[in-house]
């Protein structure tokens, strides 16, 4: 054995140099794709700041900047988890507008809306909402055998019908000035808003989770090979359940956020978190076609659609460019995606 | 390894239709503990379904299948890989973006002790350190446990698989075509994993259109054709042209 070990380390020779060359070529695109988002966003700020210094680097304007990455990273926390399985959440907007409805509606029934009371049932009912529309997206696609794009499309709809439905189009108000005073406007120290902390906290909670626990490990194995995953015996359906109502309940988490940022329920505000979220998640390097996901790489890439977003109004661009920039920012990241792979799988 | 007069695993009259199309019709298969078994056929005689079934990835429609004298229902993979039943698939079922350790222990993942085991965290370090010690101790000459799977060539991923059904399987492993994809060097290791597989007491069902090298690796060979067993050799007893015209049909044994 050991001489045939030897002869088949001579004969490889080839292969091994082949491999070698796509590994390195692997790790290059893999930090020059990281850096490269570094560098865009770095070249976004700068360009802005050039552009128009006194009002875009500015505390009070990188602070905003911050705070709308909060909530829209807490959506895309579960969005990576999704994406990680090569699922896909479109809903994820819709489940954040339902959400802050049913909390809004449940706190209007307690103190006529006002008091820690009101703010604690709120937020029971904004995450079990969002976490059972979430449930209801992970039994289509698991029990129905339904593809999650289309799932999540019709949720997409539904649900944000549904909200309308609930309030009549119209924006509701009910939100406790408790709410508001504290994770709404209110800051650690008078500087970091309590709503980009909370962001921080649940995204590091999402990276360990991730990176060290056995359910990350089943949501990569599943995004890398669903097959292989049912035949050593993983609950691939049950996992798959679990990781949308995730995605449903930080939807209800985010809806949370907006309600004391807004103080109401911005149910016209919503419509391209899913494009946001999923460019966001994308950027960052995890793979639309699952089995690589980063939750750094999503905290870095949900400041991409932000910046350009404030970057835009600030400029008095229309802020609709901004959606046309991710758009096209989406589909180079997933291009780029690809080409990491081809670089790196044999075959 | 218990007693090795008596069957570990024996199939007795398996039925299997899918569709108007029987895959099988009445089929028996037998392995001993400890022996390599070469299961070959032509195209459709049913070997992969017979796999399937022995793996619990299909039910039969009909049929017996004795483990170790007890008639058993392999309702799902897991029910056999409970029985010490590990199956090589012909596809490998590995995650190309997991590493060798994480694919040798996918499902069966090692905990940290304690409150952060208990929080589901996983123990990388025990992990690879087991895996470096499977593919030391199979000659697997897999060099790296930590690198995507996907990077790795065919030859050292088929060790992976190998390596994989090996760690787990106390009694059978089964392997569809394990060397199918390979190059010669490459399907010796594989061949010579096989042996060191069997070495351990573990009994080896290997599928095989290779004659030369079913003639090499197995103790027996039982030859498939139309969804039956037509004929059993002991290998030694066995040549080319014996197992082509039993594969073909123009040699039929009475009592197979």
């Amino acid at each position: 054995m050991s001489e045939l070990t030897k002869q088949d380390e001579a004969s490889q020779v080839d292969p091994e140099d082949a491999s070698a060359s796509p590994r390195k070529a692997w790790i290059k695109l893999l930090t020059d794709s990281t850096a490269f988002i570094f560098l865009a966003l770095l070249a976004m700020l700068v360009a802005f700041t050039v552009l128009r210094p006194e009002a875009f680097a500015t505390v009070n304007n990188l602070r905003n900047i911050a705070i709308a990455a909060s909530i829209l990273l807490v959506l895309s926390i579960g969005q990576t988890f999704v994406i990680g399985t090569a699922g896909i959440d479109i809903s994820v907007g819709s489940m954040l507008v339902f959400a802050g409805v049913a909390a809004s509606l449940a706190m209007a029934e307690i103190n006529g809306g006002q008091g820690w009371t009101a703010v604690a049932v709120g937020t029971v009912v904004s995450l079990l909402s969002g976490g059972a529309w979430g449930l209801v997206n992970g039994l289509l696609i698991t029990k129905a055998k339904l593809p999650p794009l289309i799932v999540t499309l019709g949720t997409f709809g539904g649900v944000l019908g549904f909200a309308k439905v609930l309030t009549g189009g119209i924006n509701l108000r009910t939100v406790p000035t408790e709410l508001v005073e504290t994770l709404g406007i209110g800051r650690l120290f008078g500087v970091i808003p309590w709503l980009v902390i909370l962001a921080l906290v649940v995204m590091t909670a999402a990276a360990i989770t991730l990176r060290f626990t056995r359910f990350g490990r089943y949501t990569i194995a599943i995004g890398s090979n669903e097959e292989a995953a049912r035949r050593v015996g993983i609950n691939v359906d049950r996992h798959l359940l679990k990781v949308y109502a995730l995605s449903g309940v930080l939807a209800g988490i985010a809806g949370m956020m907006s309600l004391s940022r807004f103080a109401n329920t911005t149910i016209q505000g919503h419509d391209t978190d899913n494009l946001q979220s999923i460019a966001a998640v994308v950027i960052g390097g995890t793979s639309l076609f699952g089995g690589i996901a980063t939750m750094f790489g999503t905290l870095v890439g949900v400041f991409i659609p932000t910046t350009l977003q404030n970057g835009f109004v600030i400029l008095r661009i229309q802020p609709f460019w901004q959606e046309v920039a991710v758009g096209a920012v989406l589909i180079l990241a997933v291009y780029v995606d690809q080409l990491k792979r081809r670089a790196r799988d044999r075959l | 390894m218990g007693d090795t007069t008596k069957p570990l695993l024996q199939a007795r009259g398996i039925y299997k239709s899918f569709g108007h199309v029987r895959a099988l019709r009445g089929c028996d298969f037998d392995i001993y503990p400890g022996e390599v078994v070469a299961m070959i056929g032509d195209n459709g005689a049913g070997k992969s379904t017979l796999v399937k079934i022995l793996a619990g990835v299909q039910p039969p429609d009909n049929g017996e299948i004795i483990f170790d004298g007890q008639p058993v229902t392999l309702a799902d993979p897991t029910a056999a890989q409970r029985l010490g039943i590990e199956t090589v698939y012909q596809d490998l079922a590995l995650a190309p973006d997991l590493n060798p350790a994480a694919n040798l222990f996918l499902g069966r993942e090692i905990l940290r002790p304690g409150l952060l085991g208990k929080l589901g965290f996983l123990d990388n370090a025990a992990m690879v350190e087991q895996t470096r010690a499977a593919f030391t101790s199979l000659g697997a000459g897999v060099q790296s446990e930590t690198v995507p799977v996907a990077s790795l060539s065919g030859g050292q991923r088929q060790s992976i698989a190998v390596s994989r059904a090996a760690t787990w399987a106390n009694r059978l492993v089964i392997m569809d075509e394990p060397t199918a994809a390979l190059g010669v060097v490459q399907s010796k290791a594989v061949l010579e994993l096989i042996k060191r597989v069997s070495d351990q007491g573990i009994a080896v069902v290997i599928i095989s259109h290779n004659m030369p090298e079913v003639l090499e690796v197995s103790d027996r060979v039982e030859v498939l054709r139309l969804g039956e067993r037509v004929a059993r050799f002991q290998t030694g007893e066995a040549n080319m042209d014996l197992l082509v015209g039993a594969m073909t049909g123009s040699l039929v044994q009475e009592d197979a």
